[in-house]
Formats: C-alpha cells, sequence, structure tokens
C-alpha cells in the first residue's frame, strides 16, 4: 500500500546495440497462472471467470471470522502435472504458508501461498526461439526453472477517478473478490543468462512456449489479456564480464507476448542509461505501460520486504504419493515444441507456414480438420486465412468462431469437387460464422453453385470476346496473361457462379490459343 | 427426582438445579417439558445475568422456538437426540447465523455472522435450545475474563472474583444454574481454568478432535473446542455432540469419536490404572489449599484402585515461553483481517482517508490493550531475521514438550496435576500485571502444544479462602474416553467423600454485584509465583 509519489516521466535510454555491446543481461520470470478448476483453492465456490462482482464468493474466501480453507485436490493435481511437464522434482511433502500484508483486496490480510516448500522445484524447459526480422537464427535456450508453487489469487481492485486508473489520485476503490481464492500456480525462473542481444526474445519464447504446455495439459485457460495468465519480468544488467548480479527491476503484469519482449527491452536500455552515467539502479517494482512503451517506477522493493512467512496452521501438509505422481505423469500430453515438429514434417508446412499456425492458436483445429479429411494445405488456408482474420475482427479465438473442423473439412470437399470457387467458399464461411448451418447448407440455401453447364459460359465467353475486340486480339496474338482481364468479366457475366479456370479454357480455345 | 438433583434446598420444581443427564430423562419421561426447562433457564439468566454478566446476548425467542419443536416432536412420536431440549450456551467465539458474534471485541460488536459454526450445527443438529452467548476475554486472550469489551463476568461463587478465562462466562453460567451445558474453547486453558475456579467440570478435547470451523479463531494450531458441564457425564453427553470429522476442518480428525460416554457411565473401579503425577506442574508456586485437596485427590485415585507415579516433563519450563511466541504469531495473523474493509468496526480518520489509514484508525479503536500487545507481540516473532530465533525456536521445544508427554504416557496411563495454581482472585488483581495472568495457565497449557486432551474437575474448596479448586487430568491424543473414566469415578468418590458435590456448596448468588470500588489484594490470595 505504499505510494510512490515519485513523478512519471520518461526516463534515459540508449539505443538497444549500444546496451548490448556493454552490458549482460540477466532476466528472472515469474509467471501467475490461473488453473481452470471449477472451483476456488480453498472454498467451493465456482472459480469462472466474468460472473457479477461477489457473487462468487463464501465466508472462507471472504475471510469471514471463523472460517477455514480446505485444499483443492484438483489444483494440487494440476500443480503437479505442471511441476512434471517442466522436468520439475515433485516434493514428497509440503505446506502452505501464510504470506502477511494489509491489501484490502485481500481478505484475511494474508495470502496462503508456499515459501520454502514448493510442490514443484528444480526444472527446466527448452524453449525454441525463432529467427528474428534482423535475420539472426533460430535456436534453443533451456531455461532452468527454480520451483511452481500453489497459492490463491487476490480479489480484483478496480480504482474509480483519478487519471491512472491506480490507486493513487483515485477517489474510490471497490473490490470485487469472485477472484480471491482461485488458485494459482506460480512458475519462477532461475536467472536466465547468456542470451544477449536475444534475453527479450527469449523471454518472449519462454512464455509462449509455457502457454502452449499449459494449454496442452488443459491446466487453464491461460489467456493473458483475461489475467489467468501474468508475467513479472524481472531485469537486471552486468558489465560484459562481470560475475556479480547487477541491482534488478520487477516489471509487473506484463500481459501479451509482445509486451514480455518490449518491456525487458526497454528496461534492458533504460537501465544501460543509469548504469553508463554512474547511477544505481534503484531496487522496485516497475509498471508497464503498453501504449507508450514505457515503464515507470512503483513501489520500491527490497529485500528486507518482510511478509513474515510462517506455515499456514490451518492446513496439513500436502504430501502425494509417489504412485500418485507416477499416475499423473502418465497423463501428460506429448510436449508441445515435439508434437509440434511432428506435426509440421507430417504437414509438408514451412517453418514460417507452421509458425503462422502456432501463433494463430490453429494447431488442433489444423489437426482435426486433417483428421476430418481435408488437405493441410487447405486446412491452414482456411484457419490462418479468412477465419483468422475474422476471429482478429471479433477479437475472439478461432476457435470460438462456430465454425468447427469438420466444417471447414466439408466446405474443402465442395471447393475440391468442384461445387464452389474459393470466392462462393468465402461467402458460404460467412453463412457458416452467422450460424446459418452447415457449408452444404448454407451454399444451398444462398444458391451458392458453380455453374457447370459450359452453354451458358461459352455464351457469356463471346459476348465478352464480342465487347473487348481488341483484347481479344491481344490474346490470340500470343499474350496469354492479357486473358486475366476477360476472365474476370466472364466471372462477372455469370454473377461468379463459374469456375473461373473453365472459364479460362473457354476463352483460349475460341481464340485458337493453346492453353 | 430429589436423587438427581444435585441443588440442595431448592424447591423440586427447580429445574435449572437438574443435571443435564436428569433434564434429558425428565423430558423424554414426560416429566417437564423443553418449554418449560428452557423457560426456567432463561427467568435465571434474567435474574442473575445483570450480576453476573456471564451472558453477552440471550436469545429467548430462538430458544423457545427450538424447545417448542422439540417438544412438538417428541408429542409427535419422533425418534430425538439423547440431549434434544437441553438448552446449552455458547461461546461467544462461535459464530452463529443470525446472532451477532462478538468474540468479546469492540471490533465485531455488530458482527451478525452468515453462517453457524459446525459446533452450532451439531447443537442445532442435537435439537438443543441455545440460550444465548457467553462473555470471554477479547478474541480469548486472557485468564480471567476481565479483557471482555463488554465488561468482566462474575464468579458465582464471589462477585468480587473473576471467573476464569477466557471462558468464564461459559463456566460461570453453568456454575449459577444459568444453562447446564456450554460450549468453551480452549488454547491454552480457556476451558480448564475457568472450570476450576468455579467447581464446574470443562474438557478440552484431543486437537481435531471437534471441528473448529466457524469458531473465530485465536491460535489455529492450539485452539480447541469442547464442553464445560456440571458433571463428568453431562460433559462427555455434550462432547459427543460436539465430537467427530468436519470436511470444512483440514485438520480435524477423520477417526471414530472416543468412546465418552461410555467412559464415564462405565465402572467405578480403577484398579490397574496408572496415574501419573507430573512433577514439574504439581507443586511449587501452587496455593496450599489448591495442593491440598490434588494430594487429596490422590489419595482417593490410590483408594479406586490407581498405582500413583511420579513423571517427570523436563521441558515443561519452556512450555510457557514457547506458548507465549506461538500464540502471539497466530494471533497476528488470525487478526489480521479485522481490518473494517468488509465486516466489523470501522473508524475513519477525517478528510479522504486512505484504505491503509482507516484500517489502521479501526483497529486502533477495535482492539483491546491486551489483544494488541499480542499482535504486536506475534508480529515481532515472525520478523524475519527473528522467525529462527522466536517462532522457530518454539516449534521445537513444541516438539520436545510432545516428546515429554509420550515418555510419561509409557510410566503412565492418565496425568494429573492441579488445573490452576491458584483458586479465582480478586477482579482488577492481575491486569496491570500481564506475566502473573499468563502464569494462571501454566499446567494447562502443555496439553495444548502437544495436541492431547485434557479435563478439570473440582478437587473441593480450598481451605483458606472456601475457594473451588480444580484437578486437571490429561491422557494421550485420541484416548479422550480415559479422562471422562478416571474423571467420572474420582467426581463419585469426592462426592461421597466431601457429602456431595462440589457445586452443591455454592453460595445463594446475589442479585446485584458489588460496586466496583478499590479493594486490596494483601492476603486473598498467593497466586502466581511459579
Ligand atoms: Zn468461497
Amino acid at each position: 500500500m505504499t505510494i510512490s509519489t515519485r513523478p512519471v516521466h520518461q526516463e534515459d535510454t540508449v539505443p538497444y546495440d549500444e546496451a548490448l555491446s556493454r552490458y549482460e543481461p540477466v532476466m528472472g520470470l515469474e509467471v501467475h497462472v490461473e488453473l481452470n478448476t471449477a472451483t476456488k483453492m480453498f472454498c467451493g465456490c465456482a472459480a469462472t471467470f466474468g460472473a457479477e462482482p461477489n457473487t462468487q464468493t463464501c465466508p472462507v474466501c471472504l475471510g469471514l471470522p471463523g472460517a477455514l480453507p480446505v485444499v483443492n485436490a484438483t489444483a494440487v493435481e494440476s500443480a503437479i502435472r505442471i511441476g512434471l511437464a517442466l522436468n520439475c522434482t515433485i516434493a514428497e511433502w509440503c505446506r502452505f504458508a501464510r504470506k502477511n500484508y494489509f491489501y484490502p483486496d485481500m481478505p484475511k490480510n494474508f495470502q496462503t501461498s508456499q515459501y520454502d516448500e514448493p510442490i514443484a522445484f528444480d526444472g527446466w524447459i527448452d524453449v525454441e526461439v525463432p529467427a528474428n526480422e534482423a535475420g539472426e537464427p533460430p535456436f534453443t535456450f533451456r531455461v532452468e526453472v527454480e520451483r511452481a508453487h500453489m497459492e490463491e489469487d487476490t480479489g480484483k481492485s478496480t480504482h474509480v477517478g483519478g487519471s491512472t486508473g491506480r490507486i493513487h489520485g483515485a477517489d474510490y476503490s471497490v473490490v470485487d473478490y469472485n477472484r480471491a481464492g482461485i488458485p494459482l500456480i506460480e512458475i519462477v525462473t532461475k536467472p536466465m543468462l547468456g542470451a544477449g542481444d536475444r534475453a527479450p526474445e527469449v523471454a518472449k519464447a519462454y512464455v509462449s512456449t509455457l502457454r502452449d504446455l499449459l494449454r496442452a495439459l488443459d491446466v487453464s485457460d491461460v489467456r493473458m489479456e483475461q489475467g489467468s495468465m501474468r508475467c513479472d519480468a524481472n531485469v537486471s544488467l552486468m558489465p560484459v564480464g562481470a560475475e556479480v548480479l547487477g541491482t534488478r527491476t520487477e516489471t509487473k503484469n506484463v500481459n501479451s507476448l509482445r509486451s514480455v519482449e518490449r518491456a525487458i527491452r526497454y528496461e534492458i536500455t533504460r537501465h544501460a542509461a543509469i548504469l553508463d552515467a554512474g547511477e544505481k539502479i534503484f531496487q522496485e517494482t516497475r509498471h508497464w505501460h503498453e501504449d507508450t512503451g514505457i515503464t515507470t517506477a512503483g513501489r520500491p522493493k527490497s529485500d528486507a520486504d518482510d511478509y513474515r512467512y510462517f506455515p499456514e496452521p490451518d492446513l496439513v501438509p500436502v504430501a502425494p504419493s509417489r504412485e500418485d505422481v507416477e499416475r499423473l505423469r502418465g497423463t501428460l500430453p506429448e510436449n508441445p515444441a515435439e508434437r509440434r515438429r511432428r506435426l509440421q514434417a507430417a504437414w509438408g508446412y514451412t517453418d514460417l507456414e507452421m509458425r503462422d499456425v502456432v501463433n494463430a492458436g490453429a494447431v488442433e483445429v489444423i489437426q482435426d480438420t486433417v483428421a476430418s479429411g481435408a488437405s493441410p494445405a487447405a486446412a491452414r488456408k482456411w484457419w490462418t486465412g479468412d477465419l483468422a482474420r475474422r476471429a482478429n475482427a471479433q477479437g475472439v479465438a478461432v476457435t470460438d468462431l462456430g465454425v468447427t473442423p469438420a466444417h471447414v473439412a466439408e466446405l474443402d470437399g465442395l471447393v475440391t469437387g468442384g461445387r464452389l470457387n474459393d470466392s462462393m467458399a468465402r461467402q458460404v464461411l460467412e453463412g457458416v460464422v452467422a450460424g446459418e448451418g452447415g457449408p452444404a447448407e448454407v451454399a444451398d440455401a444462398r444458391g451458392l453453385e458453380l455453374v457447370q453447364d459450359d452453354g451458358a459460359l461459352q455464351a457469356a465467353v463471346e459476348k465478352v470476346l464480342a465487347a473487348n475486340p481488341d483484347v481479344a486480339e491481344k490474346v490470340r496474338g500470343g499474350k496469354v496473361q492479357a486473358a486475366g482481364a476477360l476472365i474476370g468479366q466472364v466471372m462477372k457475366e455469370m454473377r461468379g457462379q463459374a469456375d473461373a479456370a473453365r472459364a479460362r479454357e473457354l476463352i483460349l480455345a475460341t481464340l485458337g490459343v493453346d492453353a | 427426582m430429589t436423587d438427581a438433583t444435585t441443588g440442595s434446598g431448592t424447591s423440586p420444581r427447580d429445574l435449572t438445579r437438574l443435571t443435564a443427564v436428569r433434564m434429558a430423562d425428565g423430558l423424554a419421561a414426560g416429566e417437564f417439558t423443553s418449554v418449560e426447562l428452557t423457560q426456567a433457564h432463561l427467568d435465571r439468566i434474567e435474574r442473575l445475568n445483570p450480576a453476573l454478566n456471564a451472558f453477552l446476548l440471550v436469545d429467548a425467542d430462538g430458544a423457545l422456538a427450538a424447545a417448542r419443536a422439540v417438544d412438538e416432536a417428541r408429542t409427535a412420536g419422533e425418534e430425538l437426540p439423547r440431549l434434544a431440549g437441553v438448552p446449552v450456551a455458547v461461546k461467544d467465539i462461535a459464530c452463529t447465523q443470525g446472532l451477532t458474534t462478538t468474540a468479546g471485541s469492540r471490533m465485531l460488536e455488530h458482527f451478525v455472522p452468515p453462517y453457524d459454526a459446525t459446533i452450532v450445527t451439531r447443537l442445532r443438529d442435537a435439537r438443543m435450545p441455545i440460550l444465548g452467548k457467553t462473555n470471554m476475554d477479547e478474541f480469548a486472550m486472557g485468564s480471567s475474563t476481565e479483557h471482555s469489551a463488554f465488561g468482566p463476568t462474575r464468579n458465582p461463587w464471589d462477585l468480587e472474583r473473576i471467573p476464569g478465562g477466557s471462558g468464564g462466562g461459559s463456566s460461570a453460567a453453568v456454575a449459577a444454574f444459568l444453562a447446564p451445558l456450554a460450549i468453551g474453547s480452549d488454547t491454552g486453558g480457556s476451558i480448564r481454568q475457568p472450570a476450576a475456579v468455579t467447581g464446574t467440570v470443562g474438557t478440552k478435547p484431543t486437537y481435531g478432535g471437534v471441528s473448529r470451523y466457524g469458531v473465530i479463531a485465536l491460535a489455529s494450531s492450539l485452539d480447541q473446542i469442547g464442553p464445560c458441564a456440571r458433571t463428568v457425564v453431562d460433559a462427555a453427553l455434550l462432547h459427543e455432540v460436539l465430537a467427530g470429522h468436519d470436511p470444512l476442518d483440514s485438520t480435524s480428525i477423520d477417526a471414530p469419536v472416543p468412546p465418552v460416554v461410555a467412559a464415564a457411565t462405565g465402572t467405578r473401579d480403577l484398579t490397574g490404572l496408572r496415574v501419573g503425577v507430573v512433577k514439574e506442574i504439581s507443586g511449587k508456586g501452587f496455593q496450599p489449599g489448591v495442593l491440598t485437596r490434588f494430594q487429596e485427590a490422590l489419595d482417593h485415585l490410590r483408594a479406586l484402585g490407581a498405582e500413583i507415579v511420579e513423571v517427570s516433563c523436563p521441558h515443561f519450563v519452556y512450555a510457557m515461553a514457547a506458548y507465549y511466541l506461538i500464540l502471539p504469531s497466530e494471533a497476528s495473523s488470525n487478526l489480521a483481517r479485522y481490518d473494517a474493509m468488509r465486516y466489523g468496526l470501522r473508524v475513519a480518520p477525517d478528510g479522504s482517508p486512505s484504505a491503509e489509514q482507516v484500517m489502521a484508525t479501526s483497529r486502533d479503536a477495535g482492539f483491546g490493550d491486551e489483544v494488541k500487545r499480542r499482535i504486536i507481540l506475534g508480529t515481532y516473532a515472525l520478523s524475519s531475521g527473528y522467525y529462527d530465533a522466536y517462532y522457530g525456536q518454539a516449534q521445537k521445544v513444541r516438539t520436545l514438550i510432545a516428546d515429554d508427554f509420550r515418555a510419561a504416557f509409557e510410566q503412565a496411563d492418565v496425568l494429573v496435576s492441579p488445573t490452576a495454581p491458584t483458586t479465582a482472585f480478586r477482579i482488577g488483581d492481575k491486569m496491570e500485571d500481564p506475566m502473573a495472568m499468563y502464569l494462571n495457565d501454566i499446567a494447562t497449557i502443555p496439553a495444548n502444544l502437544a495436541g492431547i486432551p485434557g479435563m478439570s474437575i473440582p478437587s473441593g474448596l480450598a481451605d483458606e479462602d472456601g475457594l473451588p479448586a480444580g484437578i486437571q487430568l490429561l491422557a494421550p491424543a485420541m484416548e479422550d474416553q480415559r479422562l471422562y473414566a478416571v474423571g467420572a469415578a474420582l467426581e463419585a468418590r469426592l462426592a461421597q467423600e466431601q457429602g456431595g458435590p462440589v457445586i452443591d456448596r455454592l453460595p445463594e448468588v446475589p442479585e446485584t454485584a458489588p460496586e466496583p470500588g478499590r479493594h486490596t489484594a494483601a492476603g486473598t490470595t498467593q497466586e502466581g509465583t511459579a
């Protein structure tokens, strides 16, 4: 609750490349993941997102006098699965602890968390960093995971009035305790060194890899925009060749993949300017501003922050049996990176194509679409093209458009079967998105079907040739590419319901030109 | 019904003088109704509570409605639980839905819980009319009930004296026949010490034996709920109502409830029983009259066939220090939630204060001195840099004390000591000396640290002041029935030898309390020198 009164201003930075010539960046990432369990961490309240404020609460998550916590067994299983997927050791015995501090969004004024006995520790994950725009090659970076521990989320404060949406300067604040007690897993990396100028990219790739992994585990919605996955980025610099870590800052709530990279890049350039000036880094939390691309000072933070941790006396230790751990290990999905490599080879995509598919969150749907009979190329074309654009425009995930893999496979069948052309297929898709039914149904209802009758098409060809004698002459004289303009007009005559390839054939045949 | 009354010189229809067992039997036999029984208690509360201040809240309507429902059910021939219709008082530390629950604090003066504690649900399921909520030291911090924000409870044996604490309200109510049974909570002796100084019976069950869900926490790893009664068997009946696994309390034990009623009503022959006298808490610094009654009790146990052995628990000398680190540490965290943000007292400073300022002023206004003292102590003990030296060290002592008990229980089946070092002291005598106050619990604290069950039963009246003294029985975890077997046998023998139960010698309780005035402490007690 300490409020910084220092002015918010743009601080000095040095150009990134220059900073990297003198300093080695060291990063540490803390990622909070909200689990998708049906109920909260320590009570039976629903843990769903988006309900009316303070409707999903009870004596336990409101911290009423006398209320006691009970651990959500599913959350513990999720934590163990996450730990196993991160190659961690799973504790044979661990406890919860109370992290004591006063804040209105925390009903008990302590957070039930894990302190020195995390459920999972000492893991690692290999992160594939793609080639970048500067042409630097892709590479693999191993991120060491220090720990993954269980805790409960706090309520959500909204500060009303003032200009910044922060508590400072607000007229009043309101708190929604629906979020209080949602199970969280905090995944903490060891210091990440040695990535050099690629450090911000490594951070982004790590968060992205983690997101894929958690999605594959089906333990979280991992929606950064909804806050179900949140990242705090610690950054420090040390002079090239030095052995001692520099003072770090912690940039809180960096809530998109792109921001992770940008915020770290910014902090590197800011730290470098301070160190260049011979000054000291002030250990503090920083706020990331998506709009201006800078961070500003938050709360001073020091190692003397005293949360007066002690073992939570209202809970018994968590002691997962080795049998249970092995059973859970058996439920782990294929590693997403390996799976991606396997699918890319099977589908014959280029690296760039595969990256688009991954970025569109379309690996699963493409897999299902191919399984439903579509070609990998067609599946990719629809899911990363037209459907991705629609999803983007609507601000939803591509899987939330109401179009199923079966729909896309059916649509692909209509195109390859010659019933629809591409533009008609797009219209059909629009109908499917609008809820008018499956592709064949929509095509029927909208009367979309390629004219298969060459007679009508031939008539249209002759009409267009007669109207454009000069173009026809050019084509006849060998400029075959000029036929494009004629095809367009023929398609227009046919009101789009013709196969453009057939129209081209007929035009060339009529003019006596070899295709 | 004269054979079963515990009162003397009372009219046969004074239902409040009956034991809970006799009340239950009378109700079952149709001798009187629950409404009559409940009303008799409400009448007595109305008459005597102004002087005693045992109840902070009396729910006459609720109690009578519950009584009426029981009577109707009985008339309709329904099968009813054993204590159905027998009224009970609840310490104001247990949440009661719709009934103000204050924990003796200004902070919660107007707090009306939206839910029942599990033990309250169990009382309702047992069809026991709840008479009201009893007074206590604020958040159960104290040994005299003087730390209640709503005035001290007075001891029915002498209104100028304390009834013990923190559960002085429950024990005073039971001793003064305002209720046959009451609920207490015991963190370091808050059931047993008040029982001792009011001439009643009180049990702290095995930690985890009774659910803590909905009971306002003082120190989570020490708190335990238990029965207050006038006889051992009455306590056993209430114990069985309260005990049993509760999925809402993670520390609640998922095992069969120890057969305490069977033990309390079983054989009075203690042949072959090994009774250990704990050297460290049975002599030095204890009031002579208390020790005399204790020694006599040992003789009676011998007469009943028991073998008396002396046992040593060498780490008990550190118990008090460990207790006063663990308790404040946990309490400082448990009481953090009282921040005026969601419920409870809210005092905002002038101007447009920040949330932090509202929290600070509210906590300053809402908490009494003893609560603040312990919050500060606990906050300090948990601070980084001090944790290992204080909290960490205290936990080690706790392990050593548990080891002491383990060794002692290899030599003895039950352990005994005087419950409290003194009889009831005068109101005001120890308010300025927290250390002297803390020493009241010297004999009771080890059981909380080790999680084992303990019971106090009256050992008689001390010669020098004519006030009740108690003997404490201790048993291994989940062996609560041993307390009841030994307690019932000793209780019967003492009544036989002393010419009736201790509680029968309770003098008439005056209807008005003496003016709060100055009195001299000199010569009245010899407490607190251990
Ligand atoms: Zn809840």
